[in-house]
């Protein structure tokens, strides 16, 4: 930023104008703003003075050539400025330099000495540093002597550039050149051109910084938009790549989508595109990002182009998700505005406002695809590139549905947009067998592993469901099929348990018929044992006694021997 | 016309000279102009001279751009007349047309 050190710069208050510029106008120099009747020039100049007033603590004096300042006065009143109470602090001093030609003859040589002595009364009156003169040009037609004229505007530039004074010049513009008057070839350092165009009946202005001596500017059109906030321009690219990414995941509110995502749900702050033809559940799935977010306790914005706030609600409601609860609570905000109420610019415009006020956490826009018909395609793809860049800056996550209108060439948008996504959910109504079934797939989801399986999409008065398809013959049946599919393979289940019911029945008969035949030979085997036991004793006894026989008999012998 | 005329007979008119210090222009002015009255319109009018310098307040009030200029506000309607008046034929043209009126 040292280049930058040679040159101040005062801050207008526009919004996005300071950004643009780095800081506002040059400090002390002149500025010529210019541009056709009625594209918000004397806006642009009373709102950098005012705001210099006001909030800069840099009084300042409004030279009005044309308007009477009461005009002036009332203005901007609606803008929220208080012309009387600046007036009367002293801060603001309205100089209204009224010339009538019909009263005046011109007889030799004369200067305007008077303006000078005029402003500089109006200037040490309230201590100016800032000055407006709107416009100067008017002066041409009072005096019919150009030569002088000029001689002495350009010594009024020398002039306030000598009292430091930072100064607008506005000047209408002309055939070929910049204002009429060339009025360009009195300010060297800083010229910006509004200009206020029409097309397909939509209007759009834009300003464009045509010279900015010793800073680097942008030399590109930028959108502007004047409403009830005053005057704000919108910096195209202004943002560059290097926003923040954040790990933390959050769910999508539907719980078999954010299962199809190792890890469960969607990286907070990506940009997620939702495509699918008429009918295919965009906005309800859309609808369920944003109430997820507000179960969460997280702001949502849920800007529609093609539904009322009522309509979404009582159809969210029918497949079990209360919005309205959380627009009451103030956890929801929803923006309705068909694409052609404004130009694309002013749309931007009123998201961008909304966002910042607000500060959700994550942004639904349904439709994108309404835009088509509002605007060029490279405009619309613009405008969404600013969007998608603003919301990834500010780690807001984002919603985009888009409407397709043929299921053929589903691998691009209309807005060639998928490029810019970060997630891509595509949504297809296929027709199998007689009835539309809805289809899911996570085309694209960075940094995630996900599923590649199409699941089907159900939606009922529980909510959302998402249920694996029956694949079978080389094919993913969904609907009737894969309800009649999957009834035959209960069938065909319940079968199979039964025969294996039976057979275990006719093992465990036969089980028990071998255990009664291994008892019986154990009591055969048991009677042989007491059998051979009886056979023992009586051998034993026998031998017993024949030895008792044998004594006796010896013992007899003895006896008659 | 009755006015002006009354007012003429009262005596002599007003005429304002706006200048911003002692510039060439504004000393010619204020020469032309004094030659033009003493030579042509003797004792019709009296010359004021207003240094804007002094008094700048004066530009803003009678709203004064050019310098010089000259005023006559009577008899209506005011008449503006810028420049140093080096043309007399054209200021007593302008001076007197109205005088006609």
């Amino acid at each position: 930023m040292t280049v930058f050190e040679g040159i101040g710069k005062s801050r207008t208050g526009i919004v996005g104008f300071d950004e643009l510029t780095l800081g506002g106008l040059p400090t002390g120099r002149p500025t010529l703003v210019c541009g056709t009747a009625g594209c918000g020039k004397t806006l642009f100049a009373s709102t950098f003075l005012l705001n210099g007033a006001r909030d800069m603590d840099e009084p300042g004096v409004f030279v009005t050539f044309e308007e009477r300042p009461s005009d002036i006065i009332s203005n901007v009143k609606s803008l929220g400025f208080d012309v009387e109470q600046l007036v009367d602090q002293g801060k603001i001093y309205l100089e209204h330099i009224s010339i009538d030609p019909s009263e005046l003859e011109e007889i030799g040589d004369y200067d305007l000495e008077g303006l000078f002595l005029r402003l500089e009364l109006a200037i040490d009156q309230v201590g100016a540093k800032r000055i407006v003169l709107d416009t100067i040009e008017s002066l041409f037609s009072a005096f019919t002597n150009p030569a002088i004229l000029r001689a002495e505007i350009r010594r009024l530039f020398d002039w306030l550039k000598d009292k430091g004074l930072t100064t607008i010049i506005t000047g209408e513009r002309g055939d070929g050149s910049l204002t009429r008057q060339g009025l360009e070839e009195y300010v060297s350092d800083c010229v910006i051109l509004l200009d206020h165009r029409v097309q397909n009946q939509i209007s759009t202005r834009r300003l464009r910084i045509v010279k900015y001596r010793g800073t680097a500017h942008g030399t590109n059109e930028v959108p502007f938009l004047i409403d009830q906030d005053g005057f704000s321009v919108l910096p195209i690219s202004s943002l560059g790549l290097n926003h923040k990414v954040s790990d933390e995941r959050i769910s999508s509110g539907v719980e078999d989508l954010d299962a199809m995502l190792s890890g469960g749900g969607f990286h907070r702050g990506t940009s997620i595109l939702l495509s699918g033809v008429a009918g295919s559940g965009k906005s309800s799935l859309s609808a369920s990002f944003a109430a997820a977010a507000c179960e969460r306790g997280e702001k949502a914005i849920y800007f529609s182009f093609e539904e009322s706030v009522d309509q979404t609600v009582r159809n969210m409601t029918s497949i079990g998700t209360d919005l309205q609860k959380h627009i009451d609570c103030g956890l929801l905000h929803y923006v309705a505005a068909r694409p052609t109420f404004y130009s694309l610019e002013m749309h931007l415009a009123v998201m961008l406002r909304e966002i910042v006020r607000f500060e959700p956490s994550i942004v639904v826009l349904d439709p994108i695809s309404a835009f088509m018909g509002s605007g060029e395609q490279p405009e619309v793809q613009s405008m969404l590139l600013r969007m998608v860049d603003f919301l990834k800056s500010r780690g807001t996550t984002a919603v985009f549905t888009h409407l397709m209108h043929s299921q053929a060439g589903t691998t691009e948008t209309d807005v060639g947009l998928s490029s810019l996504m970060d997630a891509w959910i595509l949504l297809l109504n296929r027709e199998i067998g007689g009835e539309f079934n809805r289809e899911l797939y996570l085309l694209k989801a960075r940094g995630l592993s996900h599923s590649n399986q199409v699941r089907e999409f159900v939606m009922s008065d529980r909510g959302i469901k998402l249920l694996a398809p029956y694949i079978g013959d080389g094919r993913a049946l969904t609907g009737s099929m894969r309800q009649s599919e999957e009834a035959r393979a209960r069938r065909n289940e319940v079968e199979r348990r039964a025969e294996v019911a039976r057979q275990a029945e006719r093992i465990k008969h036969r089980r028990r018929k071998a255990l009664a035949q291994i008892e019986a030979l154990q009591a055969e085997l048991d009677a042989d044992e007491i059998e051979l036991n009886k056979v023992t004793d009586a051998e034993d006894m026998y031998l017993e006694q024949s030895a008792m026989d044998q004594q006796e008999m010896e013992k007899s012998r003895r006896v008659d021997g | 016309m009755e006015t002006n005329e009354t007012l003429e007979a009262r005596g002599p008119k007003k005429l304002v000279l706006y200048v911003a210090g002692e510039t060439p222009k504004s000393l010619a002015a204020i020469k032309n102009l004094e030659k033009i009255c003493a030579e042509n319109l003797p004792g019709k009018y009296v010359i004021e001279v207003i240094d804007l310098k002094k008094s700048p307040h004066l530009a803003r009030e009678h709203n004064i751009v050019a310098i010089p200029t000259l005023v006559r506000e009577l008899p209506t309607p005011i008449r503006k007349i810028i420049g140093d008046l080096s043309n007399s034929e054209k200021v007593l043209v302008n001076l007197q047309v109205s005088e006609n009126e």
